[in-house]
């Protein structure tokens, strides 16, 4: 479980990041989503510890993350696996070192353990044929799913993804928002995704935070973001008539007729 | 950012940069791989200019020698001892600064700039020491080891103008050579070897691990880097000399 406790960020006199507060809990999968600059990124990077809030708490199961000693932050670190927006592969190494390094570096396991491992990864994100590939040899969609693979590797307990969907095709994407999760309930781990994916938010949306200008504007789970009044959240959330029309139905579903005040503006 | 907080987050990498290994083996391979990059790589190029400059000590210190008082043997002991005081450190050096330092200032700072370094944190490694430290290690490794390499082929490459422009014989050359040879020269040497590799090294991380930006400014920083890295090489140059040659 991830407590924040009312984290700001500022870089220069820009405000990203105003007074949020949220509960990850552990076996869930905690959704952020808001438009792009909203500040997810920065958001899920200070809690990792990659920036310092300027003010605010941070607990990972009660203990204050940001006033660890570094040993103990990396204690931690070593139960965290994280995919950056830009995947941030190790662009020397084939993708088979890649995700093999977490294990090179904190394992004592022979090599055919490792790579059996590796390879039961790459499966779970749909690769094949590309072990001693390199990552400039790669579509961005794959490095993506390489870098889900390097996530998971080592079985973290802390799971982050930033936007583990962009880039890939509707049908890998399923496979991805179900992977994240499969593990996250199997394994009990703590998961936080940024996502602007719609279908993301409805498959595995057991906790949704939505971001606003670097604010906390709407909380609440897949089923209630359905319901919800909010303009703000409305607006961003069913753009298109496509999604008004899934929102429809989805009503329809649960309630039985069709919410009248449809066209929310 | 002033002189003086940059050279306070120097040291702060610098003292970050000591902490218990997560995993020997995968340090000790860094290492290896490092040592490589840095003594296998600049070798060739090396190689070269040793050559050129030792052939080229010989010429022009037999075209200042016109006197007939003074024996020809002396032009050997002259090119022994520029090449051993000054050439092969100071000039390889300089030149290791744009070929190394360009080259771990630029590694370290697509890593960061590509969040490498960050996920490798995330991680939970030590990047100032699986990255920075067997960067600086290698170079102290390789080095001094290219220094020694280079003043012998300087020496030799002397030989083999004087001979084939006809200005000294070999054997005169080789009993030159042994005139008042001082070990304490290549002590010397050694010691601005060692000092010369490490403001490289660590001077080159420094810009490349801090690269802030994209990739223009990982360009940036390594001309950055080199600049610096010459400068401070002259400047201990000078020093050092100031303090270990007895030049009464
Ligand atoms: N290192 C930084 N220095 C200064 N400003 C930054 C930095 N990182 C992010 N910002 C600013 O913070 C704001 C939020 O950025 P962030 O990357 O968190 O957005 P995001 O919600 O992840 O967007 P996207 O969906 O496009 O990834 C932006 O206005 C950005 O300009
Ligand atoms: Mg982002």
């Amino acid at each position: 479980m991830i407590e924040v406790k009312n984290i700001r960020k500022g870089f220069g006199d820009k405000i990203v990041i105003d007074d949020v507060s949220a509960v990850m809990e552990a076996g869930k999968c905690n959704l952020i989503i808001g438009a792009s600059g909203s500040g997810k990124t920065v958001f899920m990077k200070c809690i990792v510890g990659l920036f310092k809030p300027d003010s605010g708490e941070i607990l990972y199961n009660g203990r204050n993350y940001i006033e660890m000693t570094n040993e103990e932050r990396k204690e931690i670190r070593q139960q965290i696996g994280m995919l950056f927006q830009g995947s941030a592969l190790f662009d020397s190494q084939t993708v088979e070192e890649n995700i093999m390094f977490p294990l090179n570096m904190f394992t004592k396991d022979p090599y055919h353990k490792k790579l059996k491992r590796v390879n039961e990864v790459l499966e779970r994100v749909n690769l094949k044929d590309v072990n001693k590939k390199f990552p400039a040899e790669l579509s961005g969609g794959m490095k993506k799913r390489v870098g889900i693979a390097r996530a998971i590797v080592l079985n973290p307990k802390y799971l982050f993804c930033d936007e583990p969907n962009s880039g890939l095709d509707p049908q890998t994407s399923l496979v991805i928002d179900k992977l994240i999760k499969e593990i996250t309930t199997e394994f009990n781990i703590t998961t936080l995704v940024n996502t602007h994916d719609m279908n993301s938010v409805m498959e595995i949306g057991d906790h949704i935070i939505y971001m606003y200008q670097g604010r906390k504007e709407w909380e609440g789970n897949n089923k209630e973001i359905i319901f919800s009044k909010n303009e703000r959240l409305n607006e961003f959330i069913f753009a298109s008539e496509f999604l008004k029309d899934a929102k429809d139905m989805r009503m329809l579903e649960h309630t039985g007729k069709i919410n009248g005040d449809r066209n929310i503006s | 950012m002033t002189l003086f907080t940059e050279f306070g987050r120097y040291l702060l990498m610098i003292k970050g940069m000591f902490s218990r290994p997560e995993n020997g083996r995968m340090y000790w391979k860094e290492l290896m791989h490092q040592c490589s990059e840095i003594g296998i790589g600049s070798l060739g190029i090396v190689v070269i200019i040793s050559v050129f400059m030792g052939a080229v000590s010989t010429l022009q210190t037999s075209y200042q020698l016109v006197s007939n008082l003074i024996p020809r043997s002396t032009i050997a002991q002259i090119v022994r001892d520029t090449v051993i005081l000054e050439f092969a450190p100071t000039l390889v050096c300089i030149v290791l600064a744009g070929v190394v330092g360009s080259k771990i200032a630029s590694e370290l700072g697509n890593m960061r700039v590509s969040e490498q370094i960050d996920a490798l944190e995330i991680m939970g490694i030590n990047t100032k020491a699986y990255l920075v430290m067997p960067k600086i290690i290698a170079a102290l490794i390789m080095i001094p080891l290219l220094v020694v390499i280079s003043a012998a082929l300087g020496i030799w490459g002397g030989r083999l103008a004087g001979v084939m422009a006809g200005v000294i014989a070999p054997n005169i050359y080789d009993k030159g050579l042994v005139q008042d040879f001082k070990p304490y020269n290549v002590f010397f040497a050694l010691v601005k070897g060692y000092t010369f590799a490490y403001i490289i090294s660590s001077i080159s991380a420094y810009y490349g691990y801090f690269v802030k930006g994209g990739a223009l400014e990982i360009g940036r920083s390594s001309t950055r880097a080199v600049v610096v890295s010459c400068v401070a090489i002259l400047f201990a140059d000078y020093i050092l000399a100031a303090l270990l040659l007895d030049t009464e």
